[in-house]
């Protein structure tokens, strides 16, 4: 049995294909302004790729932030069942994921089986989502991709105090200014952030195996000065980034 | 000049007669608007008004034929008519802080401009504040004792951490005699304590009503909702003290007695039950309904509107003046949170609950403190799945959609995932 799980987020649409619990392959692009076109196209493009019908597909579940508007889904479900879900199937002894995506970021904490047994997200702000990495990246003139490396240069990581997204660039500018190298910089802007996720997944309470998923674990920066914080290791897999659609395809495949 | 009489006269009989035809109904609405326009008329027919918080002790101003008006109840008019940003706005241009409580601000704000869904509340003769709810209400009180220009009552009930102590008692209970002297001299006549008594008592009554009518959502399927219940509060609120709230809830009471003997269900297929805390999301309650039904969840009872019952152990019906003091003293918000979460694990075990939804009211500040607390405290001893959301009671700007759609359905699917179905 084919099932797809699409994650419409804010910044990306993902899509995975999920041939009797095997991953067939994923897809991402851009969601731009209308999710329910990025939907579709994320579908279409991965099923082109694969060389697949539509009609081969049994089912669909979307998920993320543009959800509902994935009108060909036979179910929706929210992220934080469907990240749980997709972190227990790459890894089934994790216990606790932790979600950066675009504009909300989760911790949530699992049982054995995988189900969801507590989660939080992030209050109505910005900072601590990859929002905020992408609004200091346009400040610093660098590209997001090499974020995580330029941070790991930092000797001194600067101080980033404020809790707003619009006022911690205004920081960053004056740092630029001051001269503050942009390693610096940079490692301060991943304290900042982890510092406000440490702290969220701390109230949940953390248990290891912590994976991370979301399109900002793959900036190896945060993902250090995570670990650093929260004083243990984190799992970051390959898929990542389409942890979410994982889970959606695996949910589709469970559904009755 | 000499006509005015004349007219004042013409206008009261029209009033009057206004006000005796919808008192013969015994909706919810009309019976609000009679109170609403008697309180309007309140010069005309040689009454005095009182602007008093919710939290206040107002079966003395029964007793002395004082119209009561709550700027909360108006507040949460406001926030339900969806008119609250721009009253909260206008209050920002004022001067007042967008941190400070938003009933505070569409009061302040409504009281200058005379707007709102009434067209403001009536000029207040005096006004009754106690501190038993929140610290904000005693400078929210003093700058409309200064705009209107009328005397003020503060009626400071010491913070409960753990107890009651005798100096607490003490303190409360002589104040309540400098309330009767301030009441006295405000209008002019002496209290007649027999009259007070004849109200304690239908205040009892009235508050034992309420309980019972929320008792019967303790039924599967539950008559009816918390939703229902924000609704059917105004008048334990308002008019507690008076035969009218007396028979609305018993009436209520028999019609919800009704629904559980012969099945009626509040939403259609009710498959999960939940807690309520804090204030409602006034601009946003039918939104909240209706996600709630569509995840078969019934919002069966709440922190909130089980409070204006919640000291009912206190009162002494037969003493009713002297017990006030610790009644009043010790409402849910004035109390420590191991006892409040005693009282949240109580509801929980009555009322069946699969899940604790809690409003994290930027507004509230004593009824939001503490939530984390609570919440851990319901997980660990209960072991259901609690959800934080975060808005304002009025101010819609502090309420984001997609987001507290997302916790909601996640908070859902948790709940499903472990009853099954």
């Amino acid at each position: 049995m084919i099932t797809v799980g699409i994650d419409v987020g804010s910044i990306t649409a993902k899509a995975v294909a999920l041939a009797d619990g095997k991953i067939l392959g994923s897809r991402l692009i851009f969601t731009g302004y209308n999710a329910e076109t990025a939907g579709r196209k994320v579908y279409e493009e991965l099923l082109s790729e694969l060389g697949l019908e539509k009609s081969a597909v049994s089912r669909v579940v979307s998920t993320g932030y543009g959800r509902r508007s994935v009108k060909f889904a036979d179910k929706v479900m929210t992220e934080i069942t469907c990240h749980g879900t997709g972190a227990h199937y790459l890894n089934p002894r994790t216990r606790f994921v932790i979600d950066i995506g675009g504009q909300d970021s989760k911790a949530i904490l699992l049982d054995e089986k995988g189900k969801v047994k507590n989660f939080a997200m992030n209050d109505k702000c910005a900072a601590g989502t990859g929002r905020f990495l992408e609004v200091m990246a346009r400040a610093l003139e660098v590209d997001l991709d090499g974020f995580g490396d330029i941070s790991l240069k930092s000797a001194k990581p600067s101080v980033i105090s404020s809790l707003c997204t619009v006022f911690a660039e205004s920081e960053v500018v004056s740092l630029i200014s001051k001269g503050e190298s942009r390693e610096n910089i940079i490692a301060g802007i991943h304290e900042s952030i982890t510092a406000r996720i440490a702290a969220m997944a701390n109230r949940v309470g953390v248990i290891p195996p912590i994976v991370m998923t979301g399109g900002v674990a793959r900036n190896i920066g945060v993902v250090k000065a995570l670990e650093k914080k929260l004083g243990m290791t984190i799992e970051v897999s390959e898929y990542a980034q389409v942890n979410g659609a994982i889970g959606a395809a695996v949910l589709a495949a469970s559904l009755k | 000049m000499k006509k005015m009489p004349e007219i004042m006269l013409f206008f009261l009989a029209k009033i009057k007669k206004f006000i005796l035809h919808f008192k013969k109904k015994k909706r919810m609405k009309d019976i609000m608007m009679v109170y609403y326009m008697e309180a309007k008329s309140a010069r005309i027919s040689g009454r005095k008004v009182a602007w008093i918080t919710s939290g206040g002790p107002v079966e003395p101003l029964i007793a002395m034929d004082v119209i009561p008006v709550y700027p909360e109840n108006h507040g949460a008019m406001i926030g339900a008519s969806k008119m609250g940003t721009d009253l909260c706005e206008k209050a920002e241009s004022m001067g007042y802080s967008s941190d400070l409580c938003s009933y505070a601000r569409s009061d302040i704000a409504c009281a200058t401009v005379s707007g709102g869904p009434i067209g403001g509340l009536p000029r207040p003769d005096m006004l009754i504040c106690c501190n038993n709810i929140c610290g904000t209400v005693m400078k929210w009180y003093e700058v409309q004792a200064r705009y209107f220009n009328v005397p003020l009552f503060i009626l400071d009930t010491p913070f409960c951490h753990t107890g009651y102590s005798e100096e607490a008692h003490k303190y409360v209970r002589r104040q309540l005699d400098e309330y009767v002297t301030f009441l006295e001299e405000a209008c002019g006549r002496k209290m007649d304590h027999e009259r007070l008594k004849v109200v304690g008592k239908l205040s009892v009554e009235g508050q034992r009503l309420w309980q019972a009518v929320l008792d019967t959502t303790a039924n599967r399927p539950a008559p009816m909702t918390a939703f229902d219940a924000f609704y059917h509060l105004a008048l334990i609120v308002t008019l507690r003290g008076t035969p009218l709230v007396v028979d609305y809830y018993t009436q209520l009471l028999e019609r919800m007695r009704d629904h559980v003997a012969r099945g009626i269900s509040a939403i259609p297929d009710e498959k999960y039950r939940l807690l309520w805390d804090n204030i409602p999301i006034w601009p946003r309650t039918r939104w909240l309904s209706e996600k709630l039904a569509s995840h078969n969840a019934c919002l069966v009872a709440d922190t909130y509107t089980s409070a204006w019952c919640g000291t009912l152990k206190y009162i002494d019906e037969n003493r009713f003046f002297e017990s006030m003091a610790e009644a009043y003293t010790r409402i849910y918000l004035n109390i420590g949170i191991d006892e409040m979460a005693c009282i949240v694990l109580a509801l929980v075990d009555k009322y069946k609950v699969d899940g604790f939804l809690m409003h994290s009211n930027r507004s509230c500040k004593p009824y939001s403190l503490g939530q984390y607390d609570i919440k851990k405290i319901v997980e660990k001893e209960r072991g259901i799945p609690c959800l934080i959301i975060e808005a304002d009671m009025v101010d819609e700007r502090s309420f984001s959609e997609s987001q507290v759609s997302t916790r909601i359905d996640a908070f859902m699917e948790m709940i499903r995932e472990r009853k099954g179905g």
